[in-house]
């Protein structure tokens, strides 16, 4: 079945179809990762956007549902260029082609991936659609496809109800703001006792429970459109409970702090960014998802200094907050996708946490 | 960190010899590090016995040892030029061994000198087998259990421990006979005691078996900060079982999820951190097909094969950052020059996936065996890019250059089902011809990977090639078939056969159709930045990233493909060098190219890097978007020569030498017309294409007489007859392939073989020098010692040969290389063989005479006349050096070849040796080749009876040596009754003691051994040859090598004196 992807620009790729028959208008993103579509397309992070992998062979290894990184995928579309039509792995129980048919999730393959990642790059990250129709008008959906912007990802993402995964080790307060699992398996594995919240649960509450310390996760979207979040982070900020962030959750609090974010050309997205600990120098490659960059020069120093910074662009990375208990990073300790080198920051939060007690 | 200013002075060493194991990616790695260094201002300092190397030029290195690899030699030029450091982690495992031993016996401590880039302890930590697990142990990563017993009960004991299917390997046994697989007890009780008895210190290693495991390899980079990444991951087609050298390889990983990825990730940098490796380093892994259990099969502490495959799949330069950060920077620092925005420390994202395939000698070696081991015996490989993996495995097929365009192989499809099936079974290098040919006839495929256990995912790729082939036989061919299969990279001429029209046909329907190849780029990162870079590869399904530029002057260099036996890394001496000339003189140069191991893929040689097949179509699909003024076919060897005709078709003009002229020096009846004008002589002879014909000429020439197919290299399918049952045999061997062109016969003049390279102008020569064959003639001269210049020939005769040198040159209208075989025969000169292109000697010349032959050769081409070059014309004064280049084989690596030495090449390197006086070069030269004489001080003598006569002197002066001589019975009575005394030993059938144990017991250190006659039959010498041979015995089967040796024994030299080609 032909299917089209038309970006904002008025280019239009011609593919294959794939997963539901659906028209979708997203914004369009590249991830560089070369294993792992499965975790990325069920982090909550990719909420209201479309997917281009660069790698040009998907499907290889097939669905491994304990792979997933929360109960569904969330881009709005997928794009590849090829999809494997043997999945081969022995934990694989289903194709890829028949995950995203089952999730109702369009997508589109055959298309050339290079070439629209170079578009992406030069432009700038841009809307787009995927459509089966044939006789389409462009001058009739350009401007519907220009208008899209993605908003109230969080709200979409996020749990009603608060979870708890048991523990013998410090209790740790989950905001998931759209949290991939494995940053609550990777407290909960290191012993920690971690109680998930919903994302618009009021500080008063979380500081009522008593935590050891406040994760806030990662989740999609502009940062700035959480305002809500934001009043309580500053809540938060003002109490001595250790808090660790990761990506969103570290935009949010250095705007909770007075920092600002903007919108990067085409973010990060991938599992092979090099990102510096300034304090031991120390160079670590991490996965990333991100479109948005906290702004580091206009942090105060005294509330914040920068802890992190990306070896490629020398964007902000992570921040450390003077004279309390925090710290926060932009890129994803909790892996999955992507290299594990930076996990040990799950341990310098234990350690936190433990020295607080 | 910083760079170390402490270092300024660094000794590099290299790998030595091309060997099976050991092949042109050092010569890559080490001229990349040597460019890395300099560039930071260090003086570099380098030292190889190869002379076919790059990294020996004296443009590479500020001073050029090409010197035996021995301690000795490298202690002394460490006195001479006094190096601060030594950076010995770019020469494979040979320079590593050597810096251990300076470390070891304390040399370096004591002339303060530093190794750089690792430390004794890292090595001794990643070679030593025992530390190796310990380390392993310590660090929690697995490593296949095993235990070395000596009785069944233990070995029984062991296994329990451990499980079964285990592997038993006896110790000492001659190629693992007597091991086995054994998959209860009932096996391990029949194996285990039968390899006791067989080994001969009663000791057999059982080894928990990982047989059929995926094998899955990474590269990594470490700094001495402790900043660790890796460069690319790759996954072996093969399971575990076949030496990684000898695996169609697939970069990145195709079957792991992202959770097998980061594991064994993890555990690699796990590794290189505790080893503390500052550098590169390689990881193989096997990992259980079924569940998440893997070991660590070996570490490389060092740049590998795999790291030049990963640096060309990736675009990351392995080598240059391993030389920078041995200096002390870190990766971060170090700035990543294909994209110029990224760091070392960013890990390459591929957006294609990139296939290597190896290059096997069995079309040398008919002999030999085709399994496939854990003994690694390809002498190359080819690697290919492409946007799918189906794409990639085809272009890789066809860069193989074994007439293979396809997965169709005609000896399976000649094959009735069952027999194809338990082909199957064997793990040979054809084994995924015959995976191809089983899904051809619709065998399960379940079935296939039981028996092979190649992963399900690939089996599924080879069967959609097969499908795609009976749709082009089967359906319409429409313009979407069409495109599918070109996708595919179906190649023209096989899309042709398939449908019934000509590849011309087809061509004209895919332009027709807008099928045409588009090219994009290698940049590490997937497009994420920008990368000006020009690294492309082709593929189908995509827009074209290259930029027509209509630059005037641009020049198409066509490569010479994988390492072979015959045509091996000169020919990539040849086409960098040739590069760098054209681009000196203000031309855009554009190489093509296929081999990952090369210097000439590296992505800063040429202007443009075209990764991709040497076969006309897929050169005609770069010249259609680049529009060259014109190729050179000349330096690539006999890979780059056969596209002339195709380039001409094309319209693009070939530079120098007319394809016509290079025709008419093939062509016999033009050729001899040639001669007679120049009236030169040559042996008599004539051209057939039959048995009968063949046989009519034998005689009435006169036997011994050579006989061989026309266009060939490195004398494929040369041998020589000495009688009508012999041509009949060789005949039917020939004509197995079908042979386009007449087999030659000619008579077989036994005289001395001198060899010249020369450039011409058009008008004028220049020949450099005159070489010397130590072998008479019959010895295929690159499997020749040859000696610089010549030492048995007589002013008159040099004359001779400059004078027919420059007639024929001219006679051909050469321009730019010319290489002439000649032969003295009675005091006369008569030519065997010319051809007008770059030859094996050019290196090895242009170092010794330190004239850059291919340098003013490639100026020659553009119109320079050798006077403007500021050379006088004519055969060049000789140097005050003696150069004495020695071929190398690997012999060992290869069951069952036989290494008799004959017409028809077989060595897979060489190594120089250079002095002031003949002995001395003479005996760098066997050192360098390996050669360590004496040791035990006996030999054994068997040679056919018309060598008898000349034997008996030369075993006399290994006598007087010292030797003890044990000779077969009729060489001891001859011997003897000539005065020489020999004790007869039984032979290989007769009872012992009889020659093999001699030779298994490792009392003898030479054998020399004269096969019986040219076709090698003699059973008996062949089992004592390979004997020999795999037990690291010396074996010479020429007299006059024998002779050579003897003399250079004769006038060892207490000690020997660095010689530094720079300075020449």
């Amino acid at each position: 079945m032909k299917a089209f992807l038309i970006l904002e620009d008025g280019t239009v790729f011609e593919g294959t179809g794939i997963g539901a028959d659906k028209e979708i208008i997203s914004e369009i993103v590249f991830n560089t990762s070369m294993t792992g579509y499965l975790e990325i397309l069920t982090d909550p992070s990719y909420a209201g956007q479309a997917v281009v992998m660069t790698y040009p062979l998907i499907g290889n290894y097939g669905i491994c549902y304990e792979d997933m990184e929360s109960e569904r995928p969330w881009p709005d579309g997928y794009i590849v260029r090829e999809l494997s039509r043997m999945p081969s792995n022995f934990r694989c129980e289903n194709s890829i082609q028949n995950f995203l048919s089952d999730h109702d999730i369009p997508g589109i393959c055959g298309i050339d991936t290079r070439a629209l990642t170079k578009i992406l790059r030069e432009k700038g990250t841009m809307n787009g659609m995927i459509t089966r129709n044939e006789n389409i008008q462009l001058e009739e959906v350009l401007p519907r496809i220009k208008a899209y912007s993605p908003t109230g990802v969080v709200r979409k993402v996020t749990r009603d109800e608060k979870k708890v995964l048991p523990g013998a080790g410090p209790k740790v307060a989950l905001m998931d703001f759209g949290a991939k699992d494995n940053i609550a398996r990777s407290l909960n594995a290191r012993g920690c006792e971690v109680t998930i919240y919903p994302a618009y649960t009021t500080a008063d509450e979380i500081i009522a429970a008593k935590p050891d310390g406040i994760m806030l996760s990662n989740g999609p979207g502009d940062p700035k459109e959480c305002t809500e979040i934001i009043g309580e982070l500053k809540k938060l900020y003002s109490t001595d409970i250790p808090i660790f962030a990761i990506c969103l959750g570290h935009q949010l609090m250095a705007l909770a702090t007075g920092a600002d974010t903007y919108k990067m050309k085409y973010g990060h997205r991938g599992g092979n960014h090099p990102v510096k600990d300034l304090e031991t120098g120390r160079v670590y490659i991490s996965s990333q998802n991100h479109g948005y960059v906290v702004d580091a020069q206009k942090m105060d120093p005294s509330v914040a200094v920068p802890a992190f910074v990306n070896v490629n662009d020398g964007t902000n990375e992570g921040l450390r907050y003077v004279g309390k208990k925090i710290f926060t990073v932009q890129f994803h300790p909790e892996a999955c996708p992507g290299p594990r080198d930076s996990a040990y920051l799950f341990d310098r939060f234990i350690n936190m946490m433990e020295v607080e007690k | 960190m910083p760079k170390n200013q402490n270092i300024k002075k660094v000794l590099v060493i290299g790998s030595g010899p091309i060997v099976i194991g050991q092949a042109a990616e050092f010569d890559y790695a080490g001229t990349q590090a040597c460019r890395s260094l300099k560039e930071e201002g260090i003086e570099v300092v380098l030292v190889n016995s190869n002379p076919a190397t790059i990294m020996t030029d004296k443009d590479i290195a500020d001073h050029v040892y090409i010197e035996p690899l021995t301690t000795a030699m490298l202690e002394q030029i460490i006195i001479k030029e006094k190096p601060d450091s030594v950076l010995p982690t770019l020469g494979g495992q040979a320079a590593l061994n050597l810096a251990m031993e300076l470390e070891e016996n304390g040399f370096l401590r004591e002339q303060g000198v530093k190794l750089i880039g690792t430390t004794s302890q890292t090595i001794k930590k990643a070679e030593d087998r025992q530390e190796f697990k310990n380390t392993m142990e310590k660090i929690g990563e697995p490593c296949a259990p095993s235990m070395v017993v000596n009785n069944v009960r233990d070995g029984i004991a062991f296994t329990n421990t451990i499980g079964y299917p285990v592997v038993l390997r006896p110790a000492y046994t001659l190629g693992g006979s007597g091991g086995g697989i054994a998959h209860n007890e009932k096996e391990l009780m029949d194996i285990l005691s039968n390899g006791l008895r067989l080994s001969r210190v009663g000791q057999v290693l059982v080894e928990r078996c990982i047989a059929g495991w995926k094998e899955i390899e990474y590269e990594v980079m470490r700094d001495a900060a402790g900043n660790c990444i890796t460069v690319c991951n790759m996954e072996n087609i093969d399971p575990v079982g076949v030496h990684t050298g000898d695996s169609i390889v697939v970069a990145p990983s195709q079957t792991l999820g992202d959770k097998e990825y980061q594991m064994l990730r993890s555990a690699a940098l796990n590794i290189i951190d505790e080893l503390q490796i500052t550098g590169g380093c390689n990881v193989q892994f096997a990992l259980h097909p079924e569940s998440f259990e893997y070991c660590v099969i070996e570490v490389n502490p060092r740049v590998s094969r795999s790291s030049a495959l990963a640096s060309k799949a990736t675009g990351y330069p392995i080598a240059k950052v391993a030389a920078k950060i041995a200096l002390g920077y870190t990766l971060d620092e170090i700035p990543n020059a294909i994209t110029g925005k990224t760091y070392a420390s960013f890990e390459p994202a591929l957006d294609y996936c990139v296939v290597k395939i190896p290059k096997w000698p069995f079309d040398k070696f008919i002999s030999a065996k085709r399994t496939l081991t854990t003994q690694m015996k390809a002498t190359g490989e080819v690697m290919s890019i492409c946007t799918n993996f189906e794409g990639a495995l085809m272009k890789a097929i066809r860069s193989l250059e074994q007439n293979l365009y396809s997965l169709e192989y005609p000896e399976f499809a000649a094959m009735d089902d069952e027999e194809l099936q338990k082909k199957l079974y064997r793990i040979d290098d054809r084994r995924i011809f015959c995976i191809a040919e089983a899904l051809r006839r619709h065998f399960d495929m379940k079935m296939i990977h039981d028996i092979t256990k190649i992963d399900m995912w690939f089996l599924d790729k080879i069967a959609i090639l097969v499908e795609t082939e009976t749709a082009l036989k089967t359906r319409p061919l429409t313009r979407e078939l069409l495109y599918e299969a070109k996708r595919l990279e179906y190649p023209d001429r096989v899309i042709a056969s398939l449908t019934g029209r000509t590849a011309r046909e087809i061509r004209d329907m895919r332009k027709e159709w807008g099928i045409v190849a588009s090219y994009k780029m290698v940049d590490t990162c997937a497009a994420e930045f920008a990368a000006s870079t020009p690294y492309y590869y082709s593929c189908y399904d995509g827009i074209s990233e290259v930029e027509p530029d209509h630059h005037p002057k641009k020049i198409m260099v066509l490569g010479s493909g994988p390492i072979r036996i015959g045509q091996g890394i000169e020919f990539d001496f040849c086409s960098v060098h040739s590069v760098w000339a054209f681009r000196e003189m203000g031309y855009e140069t554009i190489i093509v190219n296929n081999n990952p191991e090369t210097v000439s893929t590296d992505f800063d040689i040429a202007d443009k890097l075209y990764f991709e097949p040497l076969t006309p179509e897929d050169v005609e699909s770069i010249v259609d978007i680049e529009q060259p003024e014109g190729a050179v076919v000349q330096f690539g060897g006999q890979t780059a020569i056969k596209l002339t005709e195709a380039l001409m078709k094309m319209g693009v003009p070939i530079l120098g030498t007319s394809a016509e002229d290079v025709d008419a020096a093939e062509d016999r009846e033009r050729f001899d017309e040639i001669l007679e004008q120049c009236c030169i002589p040559r042996p008599q002879g004539d051209t057939v294409f039959t048995c009968d014909q063949a046989l009519e000429v034998a005689n009435r020439l006169g036997y011994p007489v050579l006989i061989r197919p026309s266009y060939v290299l490195g004398g494929a399918g040369m041998r020589i007859a000495i009688s009508d049952d012999d041509i009949i045999a060789f005949m039917e061997i020939i004509n197995r392939t079908v042979q386009e062109h007449p087999i030659l016969i000619d008579k077989y003049l036994m005289g001395r073989e001198v060899e010249v390279d020369a450039v011409c102008d058009g008008e004028n020569i220049l020949i450099p020098g005159i070489m010397e064959h130590v072998e008479r003639a019959g010895v295929h001269s690159g499997d020749s010692i040859s000696v610089y210049p010549p030492q048995n020939l007589t002013s008159r005769i040099k004359n001779v040969i400059a004078r027919y040198t420059e007639s024929l040159a001219r006679a051909l209208h050469v321009r730019g290389l010319i290489n002439i075989q000649f032969v003295v025969y009675n005091d006369e000169v008569y030519v065997i063989e010319v051809n007008p292109r770059s030859s094996r000697t050019i290196p090895y010349i242009s170092k010794v005479t330190g004239i850059p032959i291919v340098n003013l050769a490639a100026k020659a081409i553009m119109g320079s006349t050798i006077r403007e070059l500021g050379y006088e014309p004519g055969l060049q004064p000789e140097s005050d050096y003696v150069a004495v280049k020695v071929p190398v084989f690997s012999f060992e690596k290869l069951r069952g070849a036989d290494i008799g030495l004959g017409p028809e090449m077989k060595s897979t390197g060489e190594v120089l040796g250079i002095a002031h006086t003949f002995h001395e070069a003479l005996f760098k030269g066997f050192q360098g080749a390996g050669i360590n004489l004496p040791q035990t001080k006996q030999m054994v003598i068997t040679v056919k009876d018309a060598d008898k006569p000349e034997i008996v002197g030369l075993a006399e002066r290994f006598k007087k040596l010292g030797y003890t001589i044990f000779a077969t019975n009729s060489t001891a009575r001859y011997l003897v009754d000539h005065g020489v005394f020999a004790i007869p030993i039984n032979k290989v059938e007769q009872p012992s003691p009889n020659l093999l144990d001699l030779i298994l017991d490792h009392h003898i250190d030479l054998v020399i051994d004269t096969p019986s006659n040219g076709n090698l039959k003699s059973r008996d010498g062949f089992i004592i040859r390979r004997h020999a041979i795999e037990t690291g015995i010396t074996v010479l089967t020429s007299l006059d090598t024998a002779e050579a040796l003897v003399t250079s024994l004769e006038n060892q030299e207490e000690k020997l004196t660095a010689v530094d080609i720079a300075e020449i």
